[in-house]
């Protein structure tokens, strides 16, 4: 188990503790975080998992592939740390990880 | 059933029959079929039988269909293989009036126009533009005869789509009935009713042209704002768009934001009448809209298909398929694969994970504006169940002729009130 801490941007805070193994879009999904649409339902496709990941994280995650790039590059509020969260798989290394949920999901 | 014949290469039948054709001699094509609603076999058998499927000979030259749902979100997320560059539906365009517009466009070109044109559909327009069309579609709710019977379309549905496109480009309110003519006539069919040659499309499209230019020279010497066309005129990447590309962006922008919504608009009536005991569970509790409004476009799918051109030769679902061959990704099937979506041809409108439907694609071309789009159409929906106990279908709809836009032209209906 690990712990995750969704933060909305209201300043809602949600703290799951989660099996690894799924994305954090989906962890997101079945605890009930608002603001994760997941359209394409983790392809890559739809961009509506965007979050802003806690800047300690950043560089615990591979880095966006060419699709995930893409997606994100259409968005003009991405900033530095944005990543699209189906595209994160939660393993050990992530306990404590924090994301911040965008304003534009809201 | 239509008893039309075709008798072009095997002697008479019935062609909205799906099990009149050989395989590979079936067309989905055939704008008639969606105007006669009978094209959903067609597909139901490719699906089964054939769901990458490639047809010789149409008029619009050979072409695949895919008609799965897996296969056309492949399709629709690989932009490096299959391009939008040239144009996006399966009918040609004239060679000599191609409308450059970032549907239409592969990267990095479409990047940089749609990053330019995005904020006006962003969340902050969007919050602003929420109390103006509820407002708009009070007024028009307001207005409607109750108890007698009325078009649907002309009464509703056009003039709520239109009146939203006069808000995004801050379009002169009293000239706004140019925008649903504009709309029209750049989808039409020739001989539908609306347009019977190019020539007549090109005219009114520069007079289109035209008008766009006068707003923007007005709107270039102001300071910016956030309608569409000041966005363009001062935006690093569109503000020397040469007047084709303007015009096309423009299209773009109307035909997305007009028929799609419009016909979803319309959809949501009928499809709550055909239902009646969705109906009922929505005049129960209307807190199920939001999910409703994803489930009728669904059910809808406004526009039935996206063309693409493979770049590579490339195997899909098992098919080879070759450079430069024009891909067709039939979203109006793929919404109804049972292999992805539960009792797909059923309307349910508390359904599970509605939103994961195709018709608004996937990839970097995904509806710029579905935000938008669900935005008035939860409105419209939370005004009229405020107001109206019933909207009864009273008459056969009337489709249109059009394997792209699908959609309605007529749905006569009555209201009754609670
Ligand atoms: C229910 C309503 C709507 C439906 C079903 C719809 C559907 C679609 C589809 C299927 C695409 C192409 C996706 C692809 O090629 O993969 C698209 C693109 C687009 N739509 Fe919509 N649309 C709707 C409403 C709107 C509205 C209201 C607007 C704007 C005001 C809009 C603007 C656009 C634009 C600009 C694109 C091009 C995006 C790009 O190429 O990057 N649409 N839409
Ligand atoms: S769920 Fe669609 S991009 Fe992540």
């Amino acid at each position: 188990m690990i712990k995750v801490t969704f933060i909305e941007h209201s300043g809602d805070v949600h703290e799951i503790e989660t099996e690894t193994g799924s994305s954090l879009m989906e962890v997101a999904m079945n605890n009930d975080v608002p603001g994760i649409d997941a359209d394409c339902g983790g392809g890559c496709s739809c961009a509506t998992c965007h979050v802003y990941v806690d800047s300690a994280w950043l560089d615990k995650l591979s880095p966006p592939d060419a699709m995930e790039e893409s997606m994100l590059g259409l968005n003009t509020m991405r900033e530095e740390n944005s990543r699209l969260s189906c595209q994160i798989d939660t393993s050990d290394e992530l306990n404590g990880l924090v994301v911040n949920l965008p304003e534009f999901q809201g | 059933m239509s008893t039309a014949v075709d008798n072009t290469s095997s002697g008479e039948r019935d062609i909205h029959d799906p099990y009149a054709y050989e395989l590979d001699e079936i067309d989905v094509s055939l704008d008639e079929r969606f105007e006669k609603n009978t094209f959903e076999g067609f597909f139901e058998r490719l699906r089964k039988e054939d769901p990458v499927h490639y047809c010789a000979e149409s008029e619009n030259g050979p072409y695949w269909s895919v008609t799965r749902f897996e296969d056309i979100m492949k399709v629709d997320t690989s932009h490096g293989i299959f391009s939008s560059e040239g144009g996006i539906t399966i009918a040609e365009g004239q060679a000599d009036f191609e409308l450059p517009m970032f549907i239409a466009m592969d990267q990095p070109k479409h990047d940089e126009q749609r990053r330019v044109a995005n904020p006006v559909v962003g969340p902050m327009n969007l919050k602003e533009m929420e109390p103006i069309i509820r407002t708009r579609v009070q007024t028009i709710l307001d207005s409607l005869p109750v108890g007698e019977t009325f078009n649907w379309v002309d009464k509703v549905s056009i003039e709520l789509t239109t009146q939203m496109l006069a808000t995004l480009f801050d379009f002169p309110f009293e000239d706004r009935a140019k925008l649903t003519r504009w709309s029209d006539v750049a989808t039409a069919a020739l001989g539908t009713g609306i347009i019977d040659t190019e020539e007549e499309r090109q005219a009114e499209l520069i007079e289109c042209l035209t008008y766009f230019t006068e707003l923007w020279n007005q709107r270039v010497n102001e300071p910016p704002r956030g309608d569409l066309i000041s966005m363009l005129c001062h935006g690093k990447a569109t503000k020397n768009m040469d007047p084709m590309e303007y015009l096309g962006n423009l299209v773009l922008l109307i035909v997305g934001g007009n028929d799609t919504t419009r016909n979803s608009l319309t959809g949501g009536v009928l499809a709550l009448n055909e239902n009646p005991a969705e109906y009922d569970k929505l005049r129960a509790d209307t807190s199920v809209i939001p999910n409703m409004v994803s489930e009728i476009i669904r059910w809808q799918t406004p526009l039935a298909h996206m063309r693409r051109i493979a770049l590579e030769d490339t195997i899909l679902n098992g098919k080879h398929i070759k450079k430069g061959d024009k891909v067709v990704m039939w979203y109006v099937s793929g919404n109804r694969d049972e292999s992805v979506i539960a009792d797909a041809e059923k309307f349910i409108i508390d359904r599970a994970k509605a939103r994961n439907h195709l018709s608004f694609g996937f990839g970097i071309h995904r509806c710029m504006g579905n935000k938008l789009a669900e935005m008035q159409i939860n409105i419209a929906w939370e005004e009229i169940m405020k107001r109206f106990k019933n909207i009864e279908v009273v008459g056969e709809p009337v489709r249109i002729r059009s394997a792209f836009v699908k959609g309605y032209s007529e749905l006569p209906v009555r209201l009754e009130a609670w």
